[in-house]
């Protein structure tokens, strides 16, 4: 096991938040097609509130910060919080979409000595970046900030969104990062919007698309031991928790509310009523997530992908089950095995049970639909 | 033999976990986990303490060890992390460079 993975383990016995991802302000100069925020102020936390749930979360033992948004830069005050975030000795990850990133911004975010800055990128081709960003002229300016960051030493992931309008130029955005010498990452999940809207997931790249990815030697290194079989789960993995979400890990919202996970809208408490520490410890909401085991996952855990499928609780969640599977990681079990997931094997026998042929009464006329 | 001075690194991140310190380097991302009596040593460099002072006074006393023991192993952790660049040592008082930390 790692230091870090020890370290987990231990925040993990001990009950520690030991990753905060803080989103700052949903405001944004991009408008991307498949974001799932409503870019509107509602009344965002100032920087006062801001700056005292810093000192609630270092005081609470959180080490791992991202700062995130919307856009983090869209607030004035961005520079700041980062200051004050350093001087609370947190590990500040800085995700962003490097717009509003120039050179003494660079120099800025190296001075503050952050550990990451990550930057999306959906294109190589501007055409098609920026007809996802709905920014004209965003993919310049992104790898211009690339480039300042490179040039101050900085770490920058390139953070690779993947949607049906950008799959096919996945391997020129790869290209992109090794020209620039930057990291590489993926991710192909679209999620359901704030309000419940689901028109964007039919954005989502179909299976087949999954399956390339999850054979691609570049990305996930051993194609073979990855896409093995899963081998049956032991009791460790019965015992064990879907992922960090409310265990050491949350997420707080421009607003003080805070979640599980960013991508898991269970209300659990507001930073502007309560200490953090209290929502961390007693919210009944955070308290409801962490009894779950993978053993009481009704469909899960029966499923033959319960110890190795990305499951995600908060999928789950906005599909109605937190307890339930997340179809989505159901399909990327699949397309990595061949094995369907008990899910699935249990939809197709809903359909199944359903009858073959319907008949109308002749007295009704011609029958419409015969299957 | 000229004191040692030693001064936290401002391009750290840190924080005390069960008793352990955590420390990552911001510069190469080397991960750190220091025990109870490296924690004592790490909390008290100011950068104006000398190292011997806070081995006497923070390791010796707290922990019940032998002097030159403590010594060799205060000198041994403090050469390993200032080659990571996350603790900064000096024969002169760094004054300038200790960032006091508020919550590590």
């Amino acid at each position: 096991m790692s230091l870090l993975a020890e370290m987990n383990q231990k925040a993990l016995n001990l009950g520690l938040p030991i990753s905060v991802h803080f989103d700052i302000t949903y405001r944004c100069n991009e408008r991307c097609v498949h974001c799932y925020l409503d870019h509107d102020d509602h009344g965002e936390m100032t920087t006062a509130e801001i700056l005292d749930v810093l000192e609630q979360m270092a005081d609470a033992g959180v080490f791992f910060l991202s700062l995130s948004g919307g856009e983090v830069l869209m607030r004035q005050d961005f520079f700041e919080i980062v200051e004050r975030a350093r001087q609370l000795l947190f590990n500040v990850k800085v995700k962003t979409n490097g717009v509003m990133i120039r050179e003494k911004e660079a120099t800025r975010l190296r001075q503050l000595g952050i550990e990451q800055v990550q930057i999306s990128v959906y294109s190589h081709r501007p055409e098609v970046h920026d007809a996802i960003t709905k920014l004209p002229g965003s993919l310049k300016r992104t790898i211009q900030a690339i480039r300042f960051l490179k040039a101050q030493g900085l770490k920058v992931v390139l953070a690779n969104v993947l949607m049906v309008g950008n799959f096919s130029d996945q391997q020129g955005v790869i290209e992109l990062a090794k020209e620039l010498g930057v990291s590489y990452t993926l991710d192909p999940t679209i999620t359901p919007k704030m309000d419940g809207d689901r028109s964007i997931l039919a954005l989502r790249i179909p299976g087949t698309d999954l399956k390339q990815i999850f054979n691609n030697q570049e990305l996930v290194g051993n194609v073979e031991e990855f896409c093995a079989p899963p081998p049956p789960p032991g009791e460790d993995i019965m015992d064990g928790f879907p992922c960090s979400a409310g265990h050491t890990a949350c997420y707080i919202s421009p607003y003080g509310d805070v979640f599980p996970c960013v991508q898991f809208p269970l209300p659990s408490g507001n930073v502007r009523l309560q200490k953090f520490l209290d929502i961390w410890r007693d919210s009944p909401q955070l308290k409801e997530v962490r009894s779950i085991h993978a053993r009481d996952l009704p469909t899960c855990s029966t499923c033959a992908h319960v110890g190795t499928c990305t499951r995600c609780p908060g999928l789950a969640y906005m599909e109605g089950n937190m307890r339930g599977p997340s179809t989505a990681d159901c399909e990327k079990s699949f397309q990595r095995t061949g094995i369907p997931s008990a899910n699935m094997l249990r939809q197709n026998r809903a359909a199944y049970a359903g009858p073959l042929i319907q008949i109308q009464a002749l007295a009704n006329s011609t029958p419409d639909h015969v299957f | 033999m000229a004191e040692k001075y030693i001064a936290r690194s401002k391009a750290i991140a840190a924080r005390l976990v069960g008793g352990e310190m955590m420390v990552m380097s911001a510069a190469d991302s080397t991960f750190f986990t220091l025990n109870e009596v490296a924690s004592a040593i790490w909390q008290a460099a100011d950068g104006r303490t000398p190292l011997a002072e806070i081995v006497a006074g923070k390791v010796c006393q707290e922990f019940e060890v032998d002097p030159e023991q403590a010594q060799r192993g205060a000198d041994r952790f403090v050469d390993e992390l200032s080659q990571h660049g996350i603790l900064l040592v000096s024969d002169q008082p760094l004054i300038d460079s200790s960032p006091s930390p508020e919550h590590p």
